[in-house]
C-alpha cells in the first residue's frame, strides 16, 4: 500500500485530427474509395498528434495539487484521463480508491424532474448509493440554499440555483480523490465564497485533490504542489508558488527578445525585501520595485509607471515617476536608467502581478509595456476579502437584547444609543 | 471482463435511477399517464386484428377467439423489443453530456433504455390480462415457458441494444437504418400472423430470431400447447450470442467514446 494517490508514469495520449467519418454514408465511399487509391491511406495516418507526451507524476494521499497551463496545454485531456473516460495511448495511470469529479456541475441533471429526485439522479451518476445520497441529503440541500424550491422542476431554476444544486451534490460525494476544474468560478461572490470554505473543508477531511484550472488564485489558494503544461509536456512540477510565479513568467523571455526593437526598452524588473530577491511577502510588507531601462534612440519626457495587477487583470494599483513628483527625464541612445519603486502591500492574501511600462508624454506613446513583468505572492492569516488590506481588528462587539430594551421602554424612557449622534 | 462485470454490479443502483429517470419523465411529460405505455400495443394489437379480420374473410374460415390472443400475446412483446431498440439506440448520444464528462460503465445506458421499456411491458401485460380473462383463455402447465421466453426476449434486446447504441455514436445514420428496420420488422416477424399459415415456407421465418419467441409465446398462451423446443433453442442461443457478442463489442469500443462522439 503506498501513500500515492495518483500516478502517471510516461503517460502519451495521441488524438487524430482531419477527417473523421461520422456516419456510414460517409465512410463507405471513403472506403471503397480509399481500396483504389493506396497512398491515401499513409497520407491520412500522418494527421495525428500527441495532445499529452510523457507526463509522469505523483501525488500523495491528502495532498492539493494543481495542474496548469496555457489554453492547449493538454489540460482538458488530463482532465479525462484523470477522471477515466479517456484511456492513456501508453503508459499507466494509477489512481487509487474513490474518485469524483467536480465538473460540468449539473451535467446529469433532467430538466423535468424536481430537485429531489435529481440530487437523487446526479448523486447517482456520481457513483453515491441511494442510502448515501438519503444520509447527505439534508446536508445538500442545505448547503445549495434551495430548500423551499426542491419540489420544483429544476427546468424552472435559474442558471445559478442550477450550478448551487449541482456544487452541493457534487461536493458531498466524499471520495478519496476528488477532481476540481473551473467550477469555483461560478456563481456570485458569496457562493464561490461558500464553494471555497467547502472545499477547504473536503481537503481537510482528507481528501486528495487535483485542481485543473487556469484560475491561479485557486491553484495558489489550495495547492501545495502543482505541475505546468505546455504543449502537452510537463514542463516543471514543484512547490505551487514557484511554478506559478514560472508560468506567469512565461511570456516574460518573449518580451526582452523583442525588447531590441524599441526606442525605449524595459531591460530589467526585480522585486526584492529587504534581505533581496522576493516573491513571497507578508500583508503589509515593504516591497522594492527595480526597474532598469535601455534606450537606443533620443527620447525625452519619458515616465516609469509601475503597476499591481490582480487574478482578473484589473489594476488594482499604479502610479509613475512623473505622478510622484519627479517629472519626466529623457534618455540619449545607450542610456542606461535605474529606478527604484518602494511599495507598502497592504493587500488581501492573492497573487499580483508586477506590470511596468514606460510612457513619453510629449507624444502620448507607451514605448514598453511589460505585464506582468514578475508575480508576487501575497499572504495575511486573518480573513480579509477584497483588495486592501485595512489590517482588521474587531475592537467591540456586544448584543443588546430586544427584551432588555423593551423593558426600558415600559419605563418610558425610549433607548438612544449613547454613542449615536444625531444630526438634524 | 470479470472486473467489468464487477463494476456493473457496482453501479447497479445508477442502472435503476436511470431507468427510473426515464419512466418518470416518460410519464410526466404526457398528459395521459400510464395509458403511454399501452398506447403502441393497443395500437399494434389492433392493427392485427385487422389483419387477421382480413385475412378470416379472405380465406373464409372464421375468426377464433385463439387467434385473437394469439395476435395479442405477440404484439406486446414485440412493441416491448422495438421500444427498447430504439431508446436503446439513442441512449449514449442522448446522454452525450455524462458520456463525455464522467466516468461509469457505459452499458448502463442502453440497460437502463430496456429497463425502462419492460417497465412499460408490465403496465401492457397488466392490461392484456385482464383482456385474456375477459377472453376467458384457458390455463396450461405450458404457462410456465412464458418467463423463460420473456428472458429469452430481454437478453436479446439488450444485447441488441448494446450495438445499435454504440454504432449509432460512431455513425449517426445508423439511427436511421434501425427506425427502417424496426418498422419494417413486423412485417418479417409472425406478430400479425401465424408461421403456420405460409405453410412449410413458414419454417424459413422462424429463423428470425424474435420469430420462436412470440410464437412460443402464442403456443403456451393462446393455444395451450407446447412450444417449438429446437427453435427455442435456436432463439435462445442466438440471443446469447447477440447479448455476449454486444457486450463484448460496446466494452471494445467504450474507451473510443468519449472522443468520438
Amino acid at each position: 500500500m503506498s501513500d500515492c494517490a495518483v500516478r502517471m508514469d510516461q503517460v502519451y495520449k495521441k488524438f487524430r485530427k482531419g477527417e473523421v467519418y461520422n456516419s456510414l454514408r460517409d465512410l463507405i465511399p471513403a472506403l471503397t474509395g480509399r481500396m483504389f487509391r493506396q497512398q491515401e491511406l499513409s497520407a491520412s495516418d500522418k494527421r495525428e498528434f500527441w495532445a499529452l507526451r510523457d507526463i509522469s507524476f505523483e501525488v500523495k494521499r491528502g495532498q492539493a495539487f494543481g495542474i496548469i497551463g496555457p489554453n492547449g496545454a493538454g489540460k482538458s485531456t488530463m482532465l479525462k484521463l484523470l477522471s477515466r473516460i479517456m484511456k492513456p495511448t501508453r503508459g499507466t495511470f494509477n489512481l487509487e480508491g474513490r474518485c469524483s469529479a467536480l465538473i460540468e456541475l449539473g451535467a446529469g441533471f433532467h430538466p423535468d424532474l424536481t430537485g429531489r429526485e435529481n440530487i437523487f439522479l446526479y448523486g447517482a451518476i456520481l457513483g453515491m448509493t441511494k442510502r448515501e445520497i438519503a444520509a447527505r441529503f439534508d446536508d445538500m440541500v442545505d448547503f445549495s440554499g434551495l430548500a423551499e424550491f426542491i419540489d420544483t422542476p429544476v427546468k424552472r431554476y435559474s442558471s445559478g440555483m442550477y450550478t448551487r444544486l449541482g456544487f452541493a451534490v457534487a461536493s458531498h460525494v466524499n471520495p478519496d480523490v476528488l477532481l476540481v476544474d473551473e467550477v469555483l468560478s461560478v456563481g456570485d461572490q458569496a457562493f464561490q465564497n461558500q464553494c471555497v470554505a467547502r472545499m477547504k473543508e473536503v481537503i481537510r477531511n482528507g481528501a486528495t485533490v487535483l485542481f485543473v484550472s487556469h484560475n491561479l488564485k485557486t491553484i495558489s489558494e489550495f495547492c501545495t504542489r502543482c505541475l505546468m503544461l505546455e504543449r502537452g509536456r510537463a514542463v516543471m512540477t514543484g512547490p505551487a508558488n514557484e511554478v506559478i510565479s514560472t508560468y506567469l513568467k512565461g511570456p516574460s523571455t518573449a518580451h526582452l527578445l523583442e525588447a531590441g526593437s524599441k526606442p525605449v526598452a524595459i531591460s530589467k524588473v526585480r522585486v526584492r525585501n529587504q534581505r533581496g530577491e522576493c516573491a513571497r511577502f507578508e500583508s503589509g510588507e515593504t516591497a522594492w520595485i527595480d526597474i532598469e531601462l535601455t534606450a537606443r534612440e533620443r527620447s525625452p519626457k519619458l515616465s516609469v509607471t509601475v503597476y499591481l495587477v490582480d487574478n482578473e487583470g484589473q489594476f488594482i494599483f499604479h502610479s509613475s515617476t512623473q505622478r510622484l513628483g519627479l517629472g519626466t527625464f529623457t534618455l540619449e541612445p545607450g542610456d542606461r536608467f535605474e529606478c527604484t519603486f518602494e511599495l507598502k502591500l497592504n493587500l488581501v492574501s492573492g497573487l499580483y502581478g508586477v506590470a511596468v511600462t514606460v510612457y513619453r508624454y510629449d507624444i502620448q506613446t507607451a514605448y514598453d509595456r511589460w505585464d506582468p513583468a514578475t508575480t508576487i505572492h501575497v499572504s495575511w492569516d486573518e480573513d480579509v476579502r477584497g483588495f486592501a488590506n485595512c489590517f482588521p481588528k474587531v475592537i467591540r462587539q456586544e448584543i443588546h437584547k430586544a427584551s432588555e430594551a423593551a423593558s426600558v421602554a415600559g419605563e418610558g424612557a425610549p433607548p438612544v444609543p449613547q454613542d449615536v449622534e444625531r444630526t438634524g | 471482463m470479470r472486473k467489468s462485470l464487477n463494476e456493473l454490479y457496482k453501479y447497479r443502483e445508477l442502472l435503476y435511477t436511470l431507468a427510473q429517470r426515464d419512466i418518470k419523465v416518460r410519464y410526466k411529460q404526457s398528459v395521459m399517464g400510464f395509458l403511454w405505455a399501452i398506447l403502441m400495443p393497443v395500437l399494434i394489437v389492433m392493427a392485427g386484428m385487422l389483419v387477421r379480420y382480413a385475412y378470416a374473410i379472405a380465406s373464409s374460415k372464421p375468426l377464433d377467439r385463439a387467434d385473437i390472443v394469439g395476435v395479442a400475446v405477440k404484439s406486446v412483446p414485440w412493441a416491448f423489443l422495438v421500444s427498447s431498440v430504439r431508446f436503446g439506440c439513442n441512449s449514449l448520444v442522448g446522454n452525450s453530456n455524462l458520456v463525455t464528462k464522467i466516468y461509469f460503465p457505459k452499458e448502463i445506458f442502453p440497460m437502463a433504455a430496456v429497463l425502462a421499456s419492460l417497465f412499460d411491458f408490465v403496465v401492457a401485460s397488466a392490461a392484456l390480462l385482464i383482456l385474456l380473462v375477459a377472453l376467458r383463455t384457458s390455463w396450461s402447465i405450458y404457462l410456465f415457458w412464458v418467463p423463460a421466453l420473456l428472458l429469452n426476449i430481454v437478453f436479446l434486446a439488450a444485447g441488441i441494444g448494446m450495438v445499435v447504441s454504440a454504432a449509432s455514436l460512431f455513425f449517426r445514420d445508423v439511427k436511421y437504418i434501425v427506425e427502417v428496420v424496426l418498422t419494417f420488422g413486423i412485417f418479417f416477424t409472425p406478430v400479425f400472423y401465424d408461421v403456420g399459415m405460409l405453410g412449410n415456407k413458414g419454417k424459413w421465418l422462424l429463423l428470425n430470431p424474435v420469430a420462436p419467441i412470440l410464437e412460443g409465446l402464442s403456443a403456451c398462451i393462446a393455444h395451450q400447447r407446447p412450444p417449438q423446443l429446437a427453435w427455442i433453442a435456436y432463439s435462445l442461443g442466438f440471443a446469447t450470442v447477440v447479448f455476449l457478442g454486444g457486450y463484448f463489442f460496446f466494452k471494445h469500443l467504450e474507451p473510443a467514446f468519449a472522443e468520438s462522439i
